[in-house]
């Protein structure tokens, strides 16, 4: 069999791994660490789309499996909080042709609100659960994964963290199998329409299923041991697995690659073999509860390790027992922040000259939290911004609540702020309410993909154009400004909020500018695109 | 075993620290080396901390260079040496651009560099330079570094970026 050898990142590998196993679509929404999956996937030749928002992107992941293709769902840990609603009962529905939902997750939040563990979700969900520790396994995963879906068929919560999404590692390709049988649509309405009278049967099915499971996680070959000295047993997952190989390299490992169901019994045989037998995961003591629920003697991490990743550093503290950390280097460092040009700071600015409340978003604009602006008093998820600042306004003296604002992105917009302009329009707070939508053009923060208000699709080609101001106005917002803020200045900026804030009606101020980045991008995809064209 | 080889590279969002790296990371590879490499992106282009670390040997596992393991530490920006200093083994090398700079010959910054017409590099071709100084260093084939740099880069940018590396190379075999 004819090999190929590459140097690729998890992210590579995944969407490398999905072309070979013959998936129809991939779809997702932006998210730091996952990002570049589907951009791959598409540079591969797949067929690749963002969605408005990952519960979207995964009800259509839904229905292409149910229609017979294979299909990858991508997003960050956030997301699937999005995505939740569906992925639980998707559990009960099952899948047909293979669907594996990646869910990067962000230990140490190098670019997130928070670093949940996702672990947690294919427990709550019932859903099985790979964790690759390494590009190759992420390659050799992905493509099990679409096989794993079709023989439980249930979806795979295929969960990666930043240092497995992003590091590059070596991968040795397979001869790509042929590619998948397609499935012809079959009706089934007991075990797709969930009314209570289907669901409940469908909740024991899947019950059912993840006892299959088990038995499987219990003895595949993603799930092994390697015996070595046996004064020292490590139970790890993940990239952990690698950092501990390298702090300990002595030891005897059980390394886990499938990790739900949890092959607890291969935890007892390989902890019965050792003599300290240590649990090291990053984030939760997801399996460590396990173990010790199940009466298996282990030890575990103290909390100070719970935090932000871990490293070979931090996997030698542990194993010495360690439960305190110097502190981490942070003099010298550079935080991020707006680009000089970016059409953000105007808007900022503006809002601190003004005293506002500001009830922010995430994207880049989240800073405009940093000096010189420090022009945000709160960020909580996508789309927060204008529930809390109507909250805001309910809440505080007329006085005060006047001096509220909500500032969103437009891909945060279109992602979840929509349903937030319906709440303002339907229980408008008495002193009105303003919200400035920053849009700039694109989704800056992830690095540029385009969204639905952009007018381009994920490979940048021409798309049909949602526009913001109209979708504000057909909700019922009667006072829409379009504005430039970099054309208009500051001083005129100010100005128009200011009035609109006195007006004390429902407004929304579209501040439209593109990003100095996107830009600089478009021209490059216009050179690139001008140089195939006149090529041979 | 033998030993692992560890490079951390840092700099400023912007300056080309991932390429760099990613163009080191390729050299290994190609060299037939295991290699793993592994930054943190996502918020760089806003100009914040960046720093890539690249390792190579028989079999690496963990992606990330441990706390005072480094073997090199190549700075592209003066601000982070201090901030990334910790990484270095007490025998490591830091490896900064001034290795160029030669207050004998009239070289005391980037602006010298640039302008001095005898040396073949510029503030766009610096970091392929102070890979090359790099290079000298490490036992990958000239020919994997070559072959990592077209890969990398684009092709109008290729013949400066390979004579400054060329140049960078043979500088430091020198040890002038
Ligand atoms: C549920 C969820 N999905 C994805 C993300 C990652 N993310 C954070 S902000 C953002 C969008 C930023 O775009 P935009 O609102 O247009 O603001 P910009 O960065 O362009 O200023 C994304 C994709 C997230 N934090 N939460």
């Amino acid at each position: 069999m004819s090999e190929q050898r590459l140097l690729l990142s998890g992210n590579e590998a995944v969407a490398l791994a999905a072309r070979d196993a013959g998936v129809r679509l991939g779809t997702g929404y932006p998210g730091t660490p996952s990002t570049e999956i589907l951009e791959e996937f598409d540079a591969l030749g797949g067929h690749a789309q963002w969605a408005p928002n990952e519960k979207v992107a995964l009800e259509v992941g839904i229905g292409v499996s149910w229609g017979g293709g294979r299909t990858l769902v991508t997003m960050k840990h956030v997301g699937v909080n999005v995505a939740a609603d569906p992925l639980f009962t998707l559990a009960y529905t099952g899948v047909a042709a293979g669907l594996v939902i990646v869910s990067a997750d962000d230990p140490g939040m190098a670019s997130s609100q928070n670093e949940q563990d996702n672990r947690r979700y294919a427990v709550a969900s019932g859903v099985p659960m790979l964790e690759p520790s390494d590009s190759q396994e992420a390659y050799d995963f992905a493509l099990q994964a679409f096989t794993l879906s079709e023989m439980f068929s249930l979806p795979i919560l295929f969960r990666m963290t930043t240092r497995v999404c992003h590091s590059k590692t070596v991968v040795k390709r397979k001869e790509p199998t042929a590619a998948p049988p397609s499935r012809a649509y079959q009706r089934d309405i007991p075990g797709r329409v969930m009314i209570p009278a289907y669901a409940r049967p469908a909740h024991r099915r899947l019950r059912e299923k993840l006892h299959k499971v088990y038995d499987w996680t219990e003895s595949c070959g993603l799930n092994y041991e390697i015996l070595n000295d046996l004064s020292l047993g490590i139970i790890t997952s993940g990239v952990t697995y690698m950092h501990a190989r390298e702090a300990a390299p002595d030891a005897s490992f059980l390394k886990l690659g499938a990790t739900y169901p949890i092959p607890v019994e291969k935890m007892r045989v390989f902890a019965s073999k050792v003599k300290r037998c240590l649990v090291i995961e990053e984030g939760d003591p997801y399996l460590e509860e396990a173990a010790r629920a199940a009466g298996i003697p282990v030890e575990g991490k103290s909390e100070a390790f719970r935090f932000g990743e871990l490293n070979v550093s931090r996997v030698r503290r542990i194993l010495a027992g360690e439960n305190t950390e110097p502190a981490p280097e942070t003099a010298g460092g550079v935080p991020p922040r707006l680009c000089p040009t970016c059409p953000h700071r105007l808007v900022f600015m503006a809002l601190g000259r003004l005293g506002c409340v500001v009830a922010g978003d995430i994207g880049c604009y989240t800073l405009g939290v940093l000096p010189p602006f420090e022009a945000m008093d709160s960020c909580v998820c996508m789309g927060a911004s204008i529930g809390v600042g109507l909250g805001l306004r309910h809440a505080m003296p007329d006085a005060e609540a006047k001096r509220v604002v909500s500032v969103i992105g437009d891909s945060t917009f279109i992602h979840s702020g929509i349903t937030g302009i319906v709440e303002m329009v339907y229980n408008p707070p008495k002193t009105g309410h303003v919200v400035i939508i920053l849009d700039n053009g694109t989704t800056a923060m992830t690095g540029l993909q385009e969204h639905p208000g952009t007018g381009r699709a994920l490979d940048h080609q021409p798309a049909n154009q949602v526009i913001i101001e109209e979708i504000c106005r057909a909700i019922g917002v009667t006072d829409v400004h379009v504005v430039d803020p970099v054309a208009s200045g500051v001083e005129e900026f100010e100005s128009l909020v200011r009035k609109c804030l006195d007006n004390q009606k429902l407004t929304v101020i579209v501040a439209r500018r593109p990003c100095a980045l996107l830009e600089r991008k478009l021209k490059a995809l216009n050179a690139a695109s001008q140089t195939v064209c006149s090529g041979t | 075993m033998k030993k692992t080889t560890n490079i951390v590279v840092a700099g400023l969002g912007g300056q080309g620290v991932i390429t760099a790296s990613d163009i080191l990371a390729e050299a290994a590879f190609r060299a037939g080396f295991d290699v793993k490499k592994s930054e943190i992106h996502g918020m760089s282009q806003r100009g914040g901390s960046v720093s890539s670390d690249v390792r190579y040997g028989e079999v690496v596992f963990s992606p990330m260079v441990p706390e005072g393991e480094a073997d090199f530490l190549v700075v592209l920006d003066p601000s982070q040496i201090e901030y990334n200093r910790h990484v270095l083994h007490p025998q490591g090398e830091l490896i900064t651009p001034d290795i160029f700079f030669d207050e004998d010959e009239g070289i005391s910054d980037l602006d010298d560099l640039d302008a001095d017409e005898t040396i073949p590099i510029t503030k766009r071709t610096l970091n392929t330079a102070v890979l090359g100084a790099l290079s000298a260093r490490l036992e990958i084939p000239e020919s994997a570094w070559l072959e990592a740099i077209a890969a990398n880069l684009r092709s109008a940018y290729l013949n400066d970026n390979t004579e400054a590396f060329l140049f960078g190379r043979r500088r430091n075999n020198s040890g002038a």
